[in-house]
């Protein structure tokens, strides 16, 4: 019966208090409160590569600017970049990964609790070794693209490419781990009657997503390994006076580059088609075409990479089967769009916030998509690669689409995670000023572009016509930097007062809506059954309306894992051991040969330490 | 708050009509207004380019309206209110989905097939014709140019004859570049270990901006060039004057042929007080700012202080400006950019400053002052010995 996802026994009568403090943070196993760890840590990260991004405009918003020094404006660059990829939109990916999935898919947490615990510090400590390299003014210099052989010893011989190195495979680790877990998740621990063809089209995207970590970042893990063996040991695998190939790392890193992008905008897709049925109190449209084109796109999105290297010369072969198969991925993505339009249309939208959201994510997404189609023709990109058309071009995807998507899930699912509504006005607010800043900051660059401003430039002349575009370009960030104000001051606003959101204030159709807003630990109670794609509006429909609020009951006899500080040991020996190979050259092996044995031993007493 | 949300949402609707005029207004333009610009070629390979280019923008726009325009449209006529009935549960329709899956497919191809027809276009040379075969290499941070079939060199100002197919054949000599004229032909990429290649055939004589397109360290910013595309009578007097350059460069500067007139002409001139003025200070921040690209007349003549031209010379063979950079066209040293034509250059530093006096003596004075990170020496010259030297240089054409 779907009924039993939301009949909570009320015989426990007495409610079960759950640990808080610091302690119970930093030793939980629980993925609701990882998943609350990384959206903060994200969060965080995001506006730290924000401002980053802020500092660039404003060095770019007068022609022969000398706010930044070049150095400082490549170690920006490089760093807002890597910042928003791997510390700001993948993670806040996982923060939904890890509320949601185990919620949607009626389960009382991940398959492997402390492995998740352990993806989560890895990435924290990994984004804190990045960062840390400002304080050794070595930031990262050379682009989150990395292109040898500038990222050689001999060209660039601080150890602002070193952070970098060590910094991705940190956070590599962190994905790797965290991927294996919702894999598993996925496959295991569907509730009953959840068939794969009745999972929430969110946790269709996201498994697609962990399928894509789990094949491409083992190609960048490669990459970056035989990266620091040049570095660090003198080999010569990049290196063209020992014979090397730097043209190997361009391969190398987009095989892994490009399925990324779809790592980063595919739980995208999925937020976005969770939102719409529930605003337009309709089923998503074509539900079947959505799955399969998300697979499409994940599949073909391993067949392009070398559309990033049109202008490396391949030759005409080359170039038209990348090109051709480039054009394609617009098929399965021209179907998302479609269906989207297809599910608004004919329901009843309910105008709020997250619905904003959702909506412009449609919007901004179609413009990245289409100039995506442009520069997908091998003689048009020859113009526009490297030029600031593809900083437009990419801005539309990754935040007119996954940052637009991302802040329609905050919204939308902020009362279930912290049991308070965000208010409406100022969520309204916060998407108009998105919305405006975002395009006066990122549309006049397909022009600026085209007109010949390459990208990465820490500034350009005079009289190339570059000055307006630039100065329109620099108040629209600070408006979209703004915007983002306005959030916060929600969040703060929201905190303050009685936590009285209800269980469903959506209307709802997946099944955390049927549990208590912030669920309990052990999210449900009795595990749920599910008889079809919307299990929740099937039983609100049996039962002629709404759901009554679920109670809170007891934990008693439910088996939940025990809290464990040992993941958080064994990321600090990953860290110790990143470290130590930073530090190399000074000290020798053997600090990394201790960091090893700690690993080791935490990873031991975490394996032995009763379960529960 | 729902005021707010009616303020905010007027601003929304205004929005697009506002980004819409701010397009209108940089889509146009002419190539004075946008001298780097790819939507004004001025050769066949960035016409090529442009016309494929053009289908896309066309068909892109056509989809962008409509779906754009769908999308609005049921955002507007769907909006319900909480209390309304449950809409139809439609789960999908086959028919539906099958066309908008065939139609994209279809307008694909129409972009596929002039994208593959341009590819085939844009990577063979064409044949017939006298193809002048020009060396690229890529440094960091300017661009060295040797034309092996009249045994010269220059740097970061290319020349080329209208109406001639000029084919590059690229590499680099440290880290990757990216060779790129917008208005001539695309970028190429250029590596330290593999020869790649580009042609183009300029049909307008002009004087056009080209940018290294590949992030190359510190100064990738300031790896600019020029290409100056001449008459074929014109080109042919300038790679006779480079050929020129191999006579012995002994003799002090006055009674090499091209130099005469402007060493005359200028030898009168006086240094003014004021920029004695203003070098004596010694402030660190040179008084240069780099030139508007466009609009800029050919170099300004030289004016050095009479006799410091043999002062200069001296300087420059004494004071180890030789071991990285040759006066002699036809003997490069592929180290600094060769200096044969350096006084007939309208720019110094790859693109970054208009060849003048100052700018020259600042630059030899100074160059990591000017452009942080730059390989050049600093010599420790005083500013008259770095005068002396610019001066010396001016008469290099």
């Amino acid at each position: 019966m779907a009924t039993s996802a939301v009949s909570h026994s009320a015989a426990h009568g007495a409610i079960h208090v759950e640990k808080t403090g610091l302690w119970s943070w930093i030793t939980t196993v629980d993925h609701k409160k990882i998943g609350i760890l990384y959206g903060a840590t994200a969060f965080t990260f995001f506006l730290i590569g924000g401002l980053e991004a802020l500092l660039l405009r404003i060095q770019l918003g007068t022609a022969e600017n000398t706010f930044l020094t070049p150095e400082a404006y490549n170690q920006l660059f490089t760093m807002h970049g890597t910042t928003m990829i791997f510390l700001a939109v993948m993670p806040l990916s996982a923060m939904f990964f890890n509320y949601l999935i185990p919620l949607m898919i009626g389960a009382r947490d991940v398959a492997f609790p402390r492995l998740n615990a352990f993806s989560y510090w890895v990435f924290l400590f990994g984004g804190l070794f990045l960062n840390a390299s400002f304080l050794f003014n070595a930031a990262p210099n050379a682009g989150w693209f990395g292109y040898a052989n500038l990222t050689s010893k001999q060209y660039s011989p601080g150890l602002n490419i070193d952070f970098w190195v060590l910094g991705l495979q940190i956070l590599g680790i962190s994905s790797l781990a965290a991927a294996v877990n919702f894999f598993t998740t996925i496959i295991n621990m569907r509730a009953k009657g959840m068939k794969l063809m009745r999972m929430p089209i969110f946790v269709w995207m996201s498994f697609i997503t962990q399928v894509l970590l789990l094949l491409a970042f083992p190609v960048i893990t490669v990459a970056l390994i035989l990266l620091t063996f040049d570095r660090v040991f003198g080999t010569h695998f990049y290196v063209p006076a020992g014979g090397g190939d730097p043209l190997l790392w361009q391969h190398l890193f987009w095989i892994f580059g490009h399925p990324e992008v779809y790592i980063l905008i595919l739980p995208a897709f999925g937020i976005v088609s969770e939102i719409l049925p529930v605003f337009s109190r309709k089923p998503l449209f074509g539900y079947a075409a959505m799955v399969f084109s998300g697979i499409f796109i994940a599949f073909l999105g391993f067949g392009v990479w070398s559309h990033h290297m049109f202008a490396t010369g391949m030759g005409p072969i080359a170039d038209t089967v990348f090109s051709l198969s480039t054009m394609l991925i617009a098929i399965p993505t021209g179907v998302k769009i479609f269906n989207w339009i297809g599910t608004v249309a004919g329901g009843s939208l309910q105008m709020r916030t997250p619905m904003y959201f959702a909506l412009g994510f449609i919007a901004m997404f179609i413009i990245g998509g289409l100039s995506g189609v442009m520069h997908a023709s091998p003689p048009a990109d020859l113009q526009q690669t490297d030029t600031y058309f593809v900083v437009a071009h990419f801005h539309y995807v990754m935040f007119g689409g996954s940052i637009f998507a991302l802040t329609a899930g905050a919204y939308y699912w902020w009362p279930k995670m912290f049991g308070r509504m965000l208010n409406e006005g100022l969520g309204k607010a916060h998407f108009w000023l998105m919305l405006i800043g975002f395009n006066l900051t990122f549309f006049p660059m397909h022009f600026v572009g085209l007109h010949g401003m390459p990208r990465r430039v820490y500034t350009y002349p005079d009289g190339l016509g570059f000055e307006l575009m630039n100065q329109i370009e620099t108040a629209g960030s600070l408006l979209l930097g703004s915007s983002f104000l306005i959030f916060i001051y929600n969040v703060i606003r929201t905190s303050r007062r009685p936590a009285d959101a209800p269980a469903d204030p959506w209307n709802g159709a997946t099944l955390e809506w049927a549990l208590p807003s912030p669920p309990q630990e052990f999210n449900f109670a009795v595990e749920p059954e599910v008889h079809s794609r919307d299990p929740l509006w099937e039983t609100k429909r049996e039962r002629g309306g709404t759901l009554p609020e679920p109670a809170r009951v007891s934990s008693a006899g439910i088996h939940l894992p025990n809290p464990s500080y040992w993941p958080l040991i064994a990321a600090l020996s990953v860290l110790a051991f990143f470290v130590a190979l930073l530090m190399f050259a000074h000290t020798g092996p053997w600090p990394m040969v201790a960091a090893g044995v700690m690993l080791f031993f935490s990873v031991c007493k975490w394996a032995f330490e009763p379960a529960g | 708050m729902t005021s707010w949300a009616r303020a905010f949402g007027r601003t929304g609707r205004v929005a697009p009509f506002l980004v819409l005029a701010l397009a209108l207004a940089a889509c146009g333009g002419t190539s004075a207004e946008y001298p780097q610009s790819t939507l004004h070629p001025k050769a066949d390979f960035a016409r090529m380019i442009d016309g494929v280019f053009m289908t896309t923008v066309w068909w892109s726009l056509a989809v962008f309206i409509l779906v754009e325009g769908a999308l609005l449209y049921v955002i507007f006529r769907y909006r319900g209110k909480p209390d309304d009935a449950e809409p139809n549960q439609v789960h999908g329709n086959t028919t539906l989905e099958i066309i908008w899956t065939a139609i994209p497919a279809l307008i694909l191809a129409m972009i596929a097939v002039p994208t593959v027809r341009a590819i085939f276009e844009t990577y063979e040379v064409p044949k017939g014709g006298d193809v002048l075969e020009i060396e690229v290499v890529g440094h960091q941070w300017w661009w060295e140019f040797r034309y092996p079939e009249y045994g010269v060199t220059t740097a970061n100002e290319l020349h080329v004859p209208v109406g001639r197919t000029v084919l590059l054949r690229m590499k680099a000599y440290d880290v990757l570049h990216s060779f790129w004229v917008p208005q001539f032909a695309a970028k190429r990429d250029v590596f330290p270990n593999r020869t790649t290649t580009l042609w183009f055939r300029a049909d307008s004589t002009g004087y056009y901006s080209g940018q290294c397109a590949e992030f190359c360290g510190v100064q990738h910013g300031r790896m600019a060039f020029h290409v100056a595309a001449t008459s074929p009578e014109e080109f042919d007097g300038y790679v006779k004057g480079l050929q020129a350059t191999a006579m012995p460069a002994a003799a002090p500067a006055g009674t090499a042929p091209a130099d005469s007139a402007a060493v005359r002409t200028t030898a009168a001139a006086p240094v003014t007080t004021t920029t004695l003025a203003a070098t004596q200070q010694g402030s660190q921040t040179p008084a240069v700012r780099p030139a508007p690209r466009d609009s800029v007349p050919p170099p300004a003549p030289a004016t050095p202080a009479a006799g410091s031209v043999a002062e200069g010379q001296k300087l420059f063979a004494q004071r180890g400006c030789v071991a990285c950079h040759s006066i002699n066209a036809t003997k490069p040293m592929g180290i600094g950019p060769n200096l044969a034509n350096v006084g007939s250059r309208r720019y110094i530093g790859a693109g970054m400053l208009q060849n003048t006096d100052e700018n020259l003596a600042l630059w030899i004075k100074d160059p990591q002052a000017i452009k942080h990170g730059v390989l050049m020496a600093n010599l420790g010259l005083t500013i008259e010995q770095a005068r002396s030297v610019a001066g010396y240089l001016r008469t290099l054409k």
